[in-house]
């Protein structure tokens, strides 16, 4: 290993990114745009839930209930149909979510058995949203109905004691309000630097071996190891920009509270860009075709980190052996530790698993880089 | 023409089909993705590890924990003994949602007095600690509901027990998917978002190669004019994307079992425009780009927010307004309501059209401009 031959590489490579001022405006705007993109469009908070009535009663009761639904913020009453035909189109149509349907009977039921019903039809195409909403609808409706109870206990003059046997008192950690945009911010991060760092190196050996540079490089004392870093140290320093970017927005623009250190986050950062530029690295060195190495690096980042990393869907809820393979899935170890320096302030100690499979995965991909890569020009 | 249009078209196929390696990585990868994705993709909440801190020991406070047992939705993985144990669990992400039940529960729950179950709950997932909450929530009301009727029948007989049931139920109907299960929203968007990855990357780089390869020039010297070579680029991945979408399609349904109860005719054609739409676009950033890095760089650049900006897995309804009229000029929106509407609902044309218009619209204006575009470039 020799720090001069390390050097020079390094020096051509960042000479080679700086004279290509397209592709390297490609490398930092991207972060940037996808940040403000996703950052505001990956959002699982649910408000304004379209709803349609109807109220085939029109009594001051039925009435009384659908006035509750207008007064939640989830809700937004954007129809009011007359026929169920009518409803059915509208539901067909996506034009409502959730349909409220006052049966004739309502008030004439409550009044003489004391209990009486209505129906939510809910578009349950999406099945989150659906649950989510019905959830709402529940809460909504048992208000009411506790009104209606008490508005009967009272005029009789009972005591209001038995009403209430008990509460369920909840507290939430980490993430108080339950914004979904609190988890998945630190999540989108680690995904922009998944994709962004394989995106980086994928194409360096690669692009030697089609522009024809390859027999130059290897006519040099140059030794594997060598190159492999002096290639990726630039790609390195263009890394660190962009998650400070990422993080500095998350922290500041989206207001994602920031309870860590600066410290734990630089160092699992490094460790991160390593793997991922480390991977990059391999694909360009085993795929000598420019679009098989960019097919590849496509495939086995984008949709595995977005759907494999836990940065919205929770890794424990997947058949066992998807979860097995989300442990391949480098970014799942960054998606955790980012979401626990933000919203849980955690340190090196208590990150130490993630941390040591990072390393594992690092050793792995820099050993196999620099033995796949043979100074052979077959 | 029609000659000229034919030979770029063989020439691509020869070139598609060549080797095995080129075969190997156009059938494989979309199965397998589907595959994962179909399992992975779900929002679903089940078996949610569970710490349990009982102070009260009391006949009541275990039949509470009982029916938390009993339900599938959560795990109990522990029985405290102090809170401190409980904290420590949920710092350490041991627990997401741990319930405590303080001394006195049984005594205040007897005089009706409002007795409090404590639950704890980590919203580093906010979504599902959302749905866990309304669990729970379900759980303890049916729990108080019993409570009463069993009490009220016990002390005031019938007159009691309607006097205690006084009260207005929702009654839930859930349309097309009555089980909510994830499955079914989620596999006719993994096709959809796989068919986006596969057509616009192959086609992203149909132009470019030539161009960097240099065979570009030979091209330029043969009488193909920019139409035709556009086109006949066009056929081929036209063909691949068929055969693609049709494939993930068939083992959607046939391995996860997500019902089809549309009409075919509908969703092929909606398929049809997709796919025009995702090929126009792949050809646009194959005729801007000058190098298949940039080109690769682009897909990247491209793929992601029309991926995330889509109403696959995020509504569309709580995006911010100007990120809204974006997705007007994304086809995947256009197609997962087509996909999900003749997969789940059944919908056909008289509703559907506005989309399929849609689609169409977009595939006019990328193919119209980017066989401008490829003009321009040739002079």
């Amino acid at each position: 290993m020799r720090v001069r031959r390390i050097q020079a590489i390094a020096v051509k490579e960042l000479l080679q990114i700086w004279r290509d001022p397209r592709s390297l405006m490609i490398a930092l705007l991207m972060p940037f745009t996808q940040m403000f993109l996703l950052g505001y469009g990956v959002t699982l908070d649910l408000k304004h839930i379209p709803v349609c009535t109807f109220d085939r009663e029109a009594s001051q009761d039925s009435q009384a209930l659908l006035k509750h639904f207008q007064a939640s913020v989830y809700f937004e009453i954007t129809r009011n149909v007359r026929s169920y035909p009518e409803l059915v189109d509208a539901i067909d149509r996506s034009a409502c979510k959730l349909a409220i349907v006052v049966p004739p009977d309502f008030s004439q039921r409550l009044n003489d058995s004391g209990s009486s019903s209505v129906q939510a039809i809910l578009d349950a195409t999406d099945d989150n949203t659906a649950n989510i909403a019905l959830g709402y609808a529940l809460a909504v409706v048992t208000s009411y109905s506790s009104e209606v109870v008490l508005d009967a206990v009272s005029r009789q003059g009972r005591p209001l004691q038995q009403i209430v046997p008990m509460t369920v008192q909840s507290r939430v950690w980490f993430n108080e309000d339950l914004e979904s945009r609190n988890f998945i911010i630190p999540g989108v991060v680690a995904v922009i630097m998944a994709l962004v760092g394989a995106q980086l190196t994928s194409l360096t050996i690669s692009r030697e071996w089609e522009r024809g540079t390859m027999e130059l490089l290897i006519s040099t004392p140059v030794k594997p190891g060598e190159l492999m870093i002096g290639k990726l140290a630039p790609y390195l320093a263009i890394g660190w920009i962009d998650a400070a970017f990422c993080l500095i927005l998350a922290a500041l623009w989206f207001q994602v509270p920031f309870r860590g250190t600066i410290f734990t986050l630089f160092v699992t950062t490094t460790l991160f860009l390593v793997v991922v530029l480390g991977i990059g690295y391999l694909l360009s060195v085993l795929i000598r075709s420019q679009v098989g190495a960019s097919q590849i690096a496509l495939l086995v980042t984008m949709l595995p980190t977005t759907l494999l990393s836990g940065y919205v869907f929770p890794i424990d809820q997947m058949p066992k052996l998807v979860q097995g393979i989300t442990y391949l899935v480098y970014a799942r170890y960054y998606v955790t530790i980012v979401k626990s320096i933000f919203l849980k302030g955690s340190g090196i100690p208590a990150l130490m698993t993630p941390i040591v499979f990072l390393l594992v995965y690092a050793v792995v991909v820099m050993v196999l880089a620099a033995r796949a890569f043979r100074k052979r020009l077959d | 023409m029609f000659g000229r249009i034919a030979s770029i078209v063989v020439k691509e196929f020869i070139q598609l089909w060549r080797d095995k390696w080129g075969r190997f990585r156009l059938i494989v990868p979309p199965l397998v993705q589907l595959l994962l994705f179909g399992y992975a993709a779900t929002f679903e909440v089940y078996h949610v590890s569970t710490a349990v801190l009982d102070l009260d020991h009391t006949q009541e406070s275990r039949a509470l924990i009982d029916r938390f047992t009993a339900s599938n939705r959560f795990d109990i993985v522990r029985r405290a003994q102090t809170q401190d144990e409980v904290d420590g669990m949920i710092d350490r992400s041991d627990a997401a949602v741990a319930l405590v039940i303080h001394a006195g529960f049984a005594n205040l729950l007897r005089k009706g007095q409002a007795a409090p179950l404590q639950v704890l709950v980590d919203g580093t997932n906010s979504n599902t600690a959302l749905i866990a909450l309304g669990y729970v929530n379900t759980i303890a009301g049916e729990f108080a509901q019993d409570y009463v009727t069993d009490l009220a029948q016990r002390t005031q007989g019938i007159r009691g027990l309607q006097q205690a049931q006084l009260q207005v139920r929702l009654e839930q109907r859930p349309w097309f998917n009555p089980d909510f299960n994830g499955r079914w929203f989620f596999v006719p968007g993994v096709i959809a978002t796989i068919t986006l990855v596969m057509v616009v990357n192959l086609t992203a780089f149909a132009v470019v190669r030539e161009r960097e390869v240099g065979t570009l020039e030979q091209i330029m010297v043969s009488p193909i004019r920019p139409a035709e070579f556009i086109l006949g680029k066009t056929v081929p991945y036209f063909v691949v994307g068929m055969g693609l979408a049709g494939l993930v399609s068939i083992a959607g349904i046939l391995w996860f079992e997500v019902p089809f109860v549309g009409n075919p005719l509908v969703f092929i054609f909606g398929t049809m425009l997709y796919l025009l739409s995702l090929l126009a676009l792949g050809l646009l950033i194959s005729t801007v780009c000058s190098t298949q890095q940039q080109a690769f760089a682009t897909n990247f650049f491209v793929l992601n927010p029309l991926f995330i900006l889509s109403g696959f897995s995020f509504p569309i309804v709580s995006m911010p307004r100007v990120l809204q009229w974006f997705t007007y000029v994304n086809p995947l929106r256009y197609f997962l309501i087509v996909i999900r509407g003749t997969f789940l609902k059944g919908i056909g044309l008289a509703i559907l059209w506005p989309e399929l218009l849609a689609l169409a619209t977009i595939a006019t204006v990328l193919l119209t401009f980017s066989i401008l575009r490829f003009r321009k470039s040739l002079e």
